[in-house]
């Protein structure tokens, strides 16, 4: 019964609908003073009110207000001048109080819009996403299912909790239904959530980490027969943790709808949940009977009334639109399509940025940020910008080469040593001794030894065979630890060799 | 000793007359004595409270400044938290908890050097009139043993009128302050809503929930209540702003020029005739010490009680939803391979007592979708228009009064079959709640049928809170001077000694 994506988009309209949880990276949780520092040994960042100790009360953290409300105007929407929190009561163990603060009928930002583009067969085009809300609530605890096969709650022998999660501070964005996609509905998927990612990045709100489950997706997917106007069932995908799954589980989805339907069977209304290893996704809870969650505005909290100047302000603080920064840095630096993703993909815009600021060259800049630079990274498995190099080191670097004192690779050498701790670029060039060897009588020895050393080459260079210069080079920069200039070692030697 | 009010023990403390060790051992002796009668407590923290009177007797005599209480004991509502004190909220289901942290309002009351005597017997979360819906038995009313001293803070009220305590603190949410101070003979008050922390007060309904004090007289209650009042950065409905001053109010003992309104809906059909005259008697008095009286309509309070009975349930369904074995108290079912869910619900329904099950289904139907608007939602629509009531009313008063409750003090088992009719006993009280205002209830003689103690009620807008001391105070001194000593000494006594 296997039918393919093509097949399937010729059939089917797909319908998209995406709700993503951000961990806010306030130092506090929600509604208490304690740490949200991820990865603490469990329980130890708990007290009372995450705790649901009888008697505890929330207070909003105010932190937690600004950010969403800096997120909601990132993302165009309006914000309420009154809105208010909401219990959402359903009975779960790692939920201590066993109902979640929520905002119901009153979030605290509404109506905005995403715009993304995406390469399509007919060139780059251009999606609204129309985001219908933006409200805050709590994060739950974790539960951690020991015994059984699948980690699961059924099957397990019992069952861990962990409320260190409890209570830290989320935003749930929710986009309206999103129609028109047609065959690119994962891509522009996928880049709606790049760029909130990258919007919450640059508030810096969120670390939006996608693996520690700082930024989470929850893709809802429903089919239309082509030309038809009624929407199809939807199924919720959850557990979706990189971008890449994000397309993955939404393509997917979309050929599981089409075999059911094609076959004649109704698509359940259903959450999945995303399997990393098979990209398929795998039935969860039925959703086709609606919870019941008995919302009602929570009485232990008052109103959220933010002062209109205040909005403003945050407005005009507001960081430059990354979409737009991404644009305006790509005219600047005059750098082609694919490699301002993979700047963007390597995570490195910022870095190159502030290495161009101070004086670099922006093709030399990304070249040691993209290159050595992540290589090193991916070596010690760490983010870039978790290195002891910075901006100013390569700016130093970049103007040693410039200045033709230093060669691409003993430049290669000083970044390895500022890496490693050595000092400043110019620390490490006094303490390594490394200096560009550019005296041709030193060179011309060299020369003369190496040629001495390998006749039979040297005679294939003298009777016309450049490219087997290339080895003798190689010799003489070995001779000479590197230091020399390799573009005058090519010169001298192909001259010494009557070429 | 025992009998005498806080002021006057207090006025002792500093003279040096007695220490508060020598206080705090003659409650514990009377607590000895009588307690088994009344069962006002259901933890005496004999140990704590003399640990803390030493403290006090010690700062004394090193002439440290000390609060006008400090040193002087009294008796907790156990729905407060209190660090390592057992606390159950009269609940089964707490069987055995003791927090690790001190309510704000027991933080006060400590830094002010009161002496927490023990914890006091409540109708299971705050449900109920009558105390009888504690999971650990009901308190007997000290003026005849063979009738509940109200509730839900019966214990609380029940230790004052005892002499087991000078001073208690309870907590109000339909009336559980001051309908047991009333069955009981004594002062209470809850104060305006938001005017008390309620961090740490064990919620039974967030938006009507209100810590208040007790005591034998109005200038004592006056004296903790300004002890537990105040800002509190841990609870977001806490008022931030001045608190009045209800200690200079309740020394004031003057309502000349004021102006008393009589709400007509609280007032003749179902209230007891002992009831209403003694409330029409205090009436005149105020009217003879210079008050005007004029009558006041409050058209919407015909449905405070509906009203109360959807938004009090509805918030309880959610609020004791955290009762469910994980964490802390009782854990009912846990063999191997019961699934979590059943070990939740078998706790839950062994560690609940009726009322309080009555009142989560109750609330747990009412926010259904589908029937919110209808019930929640109109319940909300009610207490707008109750607000509204007492705003016109305001408008043409400066304090609004009524008898606090329909009856006085009912048999134990008298109402604990027919809900409704215990229900009915908090329609005077349950507007304050509704509307978030302050109430005081103080002693207005006894009923000529029963010879039982009559409440008459004070309300004021929020945050004037001062008017009910200057109002209690003056009709408290003429009353006493009338009767020649408080209406408490008029109660039979318990044996023992006093």
């Amino acid at each position: 019964m296997a039918i393919s994506y093509d097949e399937v988009v010729a059939k089917y309209d797909p319908v998209l609908g995406l709700e993503v949880h951000v961990e806010l990276n306030t130092h506090s949780k929600m509604f208490c003073s304690c740490s949200t520092t991820f990865g603490g040994e469990p329980n130890t960042q708990t007290c009372p009110v995450c705790l649901a100790l009888p008697g505890a009360l929330p207070v909003v953290n105010a932190t937690a207000i600004e950010s969403t409300i800096k997120i909601g105007l990132a993302l165009n929407c309006s914000i309420a001048p009154y809105s208010r929190f909401a219990r959402k009561n359903y009975f779960y163990p790692d939920m201590p109080k066993n109902f979640q603060i929520s905002q119901y009928d009153e979030p605290i930002c509404f109506d905005g819009f995403v715009d993304v583009e995406i390469d399509t067969d007919e060139g780059p085009r251009q999606f609204r996403i129309e985001v219908e809300r933006v409200h805050m609530e709590e994060d739950t605890g974790k539960s951690l299912h020991v015994g059984g096969a699948t980690g699961r709650i059924h099957g397990a022998d019992y069952s861990l909790l962990d409320y260190n999660r409890a209570g830290i501070p989320l935003v749930e964005i929710v986009t309206k239904i999103v129609p028109g996609t047609g065959k690119y509905a994962p891509e522009v998927a996928r880049a709606y959530v790049a760029e909130l990612r990258d919007v919450l990045r640059g508030l810096g709100v969120s670390d939006v980490k996608m693996e520690q489950g700082s930024l989470r997706c929850d893709a809802n997917v429903s089919l239309k027969p082509m030309g038809s106007e009624v929407l199809g069932t939807r199924s919720e995908t959850k557990n979706v943790n990189s971008l890449r799954s994000v397309e993955r589980a939404i393509r997917g989805e979309m050929i599981r709808h089409a075999e059911l339907l094609d076959a004649g069977q109704k698509v359940k209304q259903e959450t999945r949940h995303f399997q990393e290893d098979t990209g398929l996704t795998r039935s969860g809870r039925s959703k086709e009977q609606a919870e019941d969650y008995r919302y009602f505005p929570e009485p232990d909290l008052v109103p959220v009334a933010p002062d209109a100047a205040w909005i403003q302000e945050l407005r005009a603080a507001l960081p430059e639109r990354p979409s737009l920064r991404r644009k305006r840095l790509k005219e600047e630096w005059n750098v082609p399509d694919k490699e301002m993703s993979a700047m963007v993909n390597a995570d490195v815009l910022d870095i190159v940025e502030a290495t161009v600021l101070l004086g670099s060259d922006p093709t030399k800049a990304r070249s040691w940020w993209l290159g050595e630079i992540s290589r090193i990274a991916n070596d010690q498995e760490v983010a870039v910008t978790e290195l002891s190099i910075t901006p100013e080191d390569v700016a130093e670097i970049v103007a040693l080469v410039n200045k033709g004192e230093l060669t691409d690779k003993l430049a290669r050498q000083v970044v390895e040593g500022v890496i490693a701790g050595e000092g400043s670029p110019a620390e490490v060039v006094a303490k390594r001794g490394i200096k560009v060897v550019n005296d041709d009588g030193a060179l011309m020895a060299a020369i003369e030894k190496v040629c001495a050393d390998q006749p039979d080459t040297a005679q294939k260079v003298r009777d016309g065979h450049i490219p087997a210069a290339g080895a003798l080079i190689g010799a003489v920069m070995k001779e000479t630890k590197g230091q020399a200039d390799a573009a005058r070692v090519r010169e001298l030697l192909l001259g010494h060799l009557g070429q | 000793m025992i009998t005498q009010s806080a002021a006057a023990m207090s006025d002792a403390l500093a003279k040096g007359e007695v220490t508060s060790t020598e206080l705090t051992q003659a409650h514990l002796d009377r607590i000895g004595d009588v307690d088994s009668a009344v069962k006002a407590f259901l933890h005496v923290d004999a140990e704590g409270a003399l640990a803390q009177a030493a403290r006090v007797d010690a700062d004394r005599s090193s002439g440290k400044k000390l609060h006008p209480l400090a040193g002087i004991p009294l008796a907790l509502k156990d729905v407060l938290t209190q660090d390592g004190i057992p606390t159950t909220a009269g609940s089964k289901i707490l069987q055995g908890w003791k927090p690790q942290y001190d309510s704000t309002v027991v933080s006060k009351i400590k830094d002010a050097g009161i002496v927490i005597l023990g914890k006091t017997n409540m109708d299971e979360f705050a449900m109920g009139s009558s105390t009888e819906n504690s999971a650990y038995g009901p308190t007997f009313n000290p003026w005849d043993l063979a009738r509940t001293p109200g509730g839900s803070s019966g214990g609380s009220a029940a230790a004052v009128s005892a002499y087991e305590a000078p001073l208690a603190i309870g907590s109000d949410t339909g009336g559980s302050i001051r309908q047991p101070a009333a069955l009981t003979g004594i002062v209470g008050v809850r104060p305006t809503y938001g005017a008390v922390s309620r961090y740490g007060l064990i919620a039974y309904s967030s938006s009507l929930d209100q810590a208040g004090p007790f005591g034998r007289t109005v200038l004592d209650t006056a004296l903790l209540h300004d002890v537990m009042a105040g800002h509190d950065p841990k609870d977001a409905t806490s008022i931030n702003g001045t608190f009045p001053d209800v200690v200079a109010a309740a020394r004031k003992c003057d309502v000349k020029g004021m102006k008393i309104g009589v709400i007509k809906q609280l007032q003749g059909e179902g209230y007891q005739s002992g009831v209403q005259a003694r409330f029409d008697e205090s009436l005149q008095v105020l009217a003879s010490l210079g008050a005007q009286i004029v009558e006041v309509d409050c058209p919407s309070f015909e449905y405070a009680l509906a009203a109360y009975y959807l938004i009090a349930p509805s918030e309880c369904s959610s609020n004791l939803a955290r009762f469910d074995a994980m964490r802390y108290g009782l854990r009912v079912g846990d063999s191997d391979g019961a699934s979590a869910e059943s070990v939740m619900n078998a706790t839950r329904n062994a560690g609940f007592g009726h009322e309080v099950k009555r009142r989560i289904i109750l609330g747990t139907y009412a926010l259904s979708s589908g029937y919110y608007d209808a019930y929640y939602g109109s319940a909300q629509k009610i207490r707008t228009l109750i607000i509204q009531d007492y705003a016109k009313a305001f408008a043409q008063a400066d304090v609004l009064v009524s008898p606090t409750a329909p009856t006085t003090a009912f048999k134990i088992g008298e109402k604990s079959d027919d809900p409704i009719a215990m229900y009915l006993g908090d329609v005077a009280t349950i507007p304050v709640n509704l509307a978030g205002i302050c109430g005081m209830s103080l002693p207005a003689g006894l009923a000529d049928e029963d010879n039982l103690p009559v409440g008459f009620q004070i309300m004021a807008p929020a945050m004037e809170d001062a008017r009910l001391y200057q109002v209690g105070s003056a009709l408290e001194a003429a009353l006493v001077s009338q009767w020649g000593g408080h209406l408490i000494s008029k109660a039979p006594a318990l044996g023992g000694s006093k």
